[in-house]
């Protein structure tokens, strides 16, 4: 079912997602991968204060291609989520709502989204020319240093997803292992 | 003997870096054209659709296909009859390289050291392989490998007991343990025999065998085109969210191995295969 939702996402409506819902972001979502999320970990854990602040917002696993001049943002897909596993659970329960990347989770951050009624989202991965196309301005706003892991502020506008894991625990790649497998 | 002159090397390399990631080969985009036609699941085929679409917008708009434009494997086949002129042949390559990751707005993803994770900005070195061949020409492949899929390769050092039915359960293991992660539908490169390191390179290269040609030896044809459909059959479809496009192809090479061995290397490719091929 086609869903269009308004980020920083609601808890209202981030419980009403269902896995294999196909949902189209529009508003404020977050960039970070690996390195971003080891530094904001280190942060976190040592007290200090998050370039970005986590409650009800979306972080978006990805480090893009650099932009030609003119454009807002260069090849822009998810990269794979396991990676980042270690450090969601605590940033699920410091208010982060959603995650958007591609790929299986582990059974702690499931729990965590259950936990905390947030959403796992894939958008297709090797699709970053379409997905660039949905992003309407790009701005690093910390950690400038890791050039491509950086933070990044994104403006995306009908940005295309698929809920993977809803806040009641349903896997979209394990149902359709089932579905479709023989 | 010929010479050629490696200014030459660096100039191809580079426009070869920025081809290969925006620009799919023939066989590549005929698996994924048929496959949109094809697929039977709804979620599946419309992201089949969002791939074709991609792909389109990337060569339309010099946008890379995707944004991993991956570590820069390279083949180097050189005819023992090449006689090199100018810089250090590896340096030439690598320049090639940097410029292209540059001058194309290619991501740079590759870190100085493993541990110590500092960006070269560049995105060298690149991983080269030398192989020395009859002739005085030189055949350069150039395939930019993505790590979603890479993360996802295994080895296997099976034992010779294992047999036939071993390879084949390897590889289904790895496909399955990929799933979404490697960004199907994928080809998938095999290598059996030889050593640790030989099956593994063997891997790499069937990956770079054009996705509608089979090996020649008649049994190993077999297996391809048995472990095509089992990998097919498992479900996990396009970006793992159902389907029965979960590979391409499956390439496999083979080389004569020890009295007590049995190594299997599976390398995944994404659907976003690059590979440029020139012969100088």
């Amino acid at each position: 079912m086609d869903k269009y939702i308004k980020t920083p996402i609601s808890g209202e409506d981030a419980r009403r997602l269902r896995a294999g819902d196909y949902v189209y972001l529009t508003g404020t979502i977050y960039t970070a991968r690996d390195a971003a999320h080891k530094r904001m970990y280190e942060a976190m854990k040592a007290g200090g204060i998050l370039p970005l602040d986590l409650a009800g917002n979306i972080i978006y696993y990805m480090g893009p291609s650099p932009a030609r001049e003119g454009r807002a943002i260069g090849s822009a897909g998810p990269t794979t989520s396991s990676r980042m596993d270690k450090y969601t659970p605590d940033f699920l329960d410091s208010g982060l709502r959603g995650m958007i990347g591609k790929g299986k989770r582990s059974e702690e951050v499931k729990t965590a989204i259950v936990r905390n009624g947030a959403v796992y989202f894939a958008a297709v991965g090797g699709a970053g020319a379409l997905l660039s196309r949905s992003i309407k301005s790009s701005k690093v706003i910390a950690y400038e240093d890791l050039g491509t892991e950086a933070i990044r502020e994104l403006e995306v506008e009908k940005f295309p997803v698929i809920v993977v894991i809803d806040s009641e625990g349903n896997n979209l790649y394990e149902t359709v292992v089932g579905q479709y497998g023989r | 003997m010929r010479t050629v002159r490696t200014s030459v090397i660096t100039e191809n390399v580079k426009e070869m870096c920025i081809e290969a990631n925006h620009f799919l080969s023939e066989d590549m985009k005929e698996c994924l054209f048929s496959a949109a036609d094809e697929e039977k699941a709804p979620l599946g085929k419309q992201i089949l659709g969002q791939l074709k679409e991609n792909l389109q917008i990337a060569g339309e708009d010099m946008i890379p296909i995707c944004q991993d434009t991956g570590m820069a494997v390279i083949f180097m086949e050189i005819g023992q009859d090449v006689h090199f002129e100018g810089d250090i042949l590896e340096d030439a390559v690598n320049e090639g390289v940097r410029r292209g990751y540059t001058e194309g707005y290619l991501r740079k993803s590759v870190v100085k050291d493993p541990l110590i994770r500092e960006n070269t900005k560049d995105n060298t070195p690149a991983v080269i392989h030398y192989e020395i061949v009859p002739g005085d020409q030189v055949r350069i492949t150039i395939a930019p490998k993505g790590f979603g899929s890479e993360n996802m390769s295994r080895i296997f050092m099976l034992k010779p007991a294992d047999g036939m039915e071993g390879v084949k359960d390897a590889v289904l293991t790895a496909v399955r343990d990929a799933g979404p992660n490697a960004c199907p539908p994928m080809v998938v490169g095999v290598g059996i025999g030889g050593t640790f390191e030989k099956c593994a390179l063997m891997a790499k290269k069937a990956l770079t065998r054009p996705a509608n040609e089979y090996s020649s030896i008649p049994y190993i044809k077999e297996m391809e085109e048995e472990l095509l459909k089992r990998i097919n059959e498992t479900g996990i479809g396009p970006g793992g969210l159902g389907g029965s496009t979960t590979a391409f192809a499956v390439n496999i090479n083979t080389y004569p191995t020890h009295i007590a061995g049995l190594p299997v290397a599976v390398n995944i490719c994404c659907h976003v295969n690059r590979h440029v091929v020139r012969v100088i």
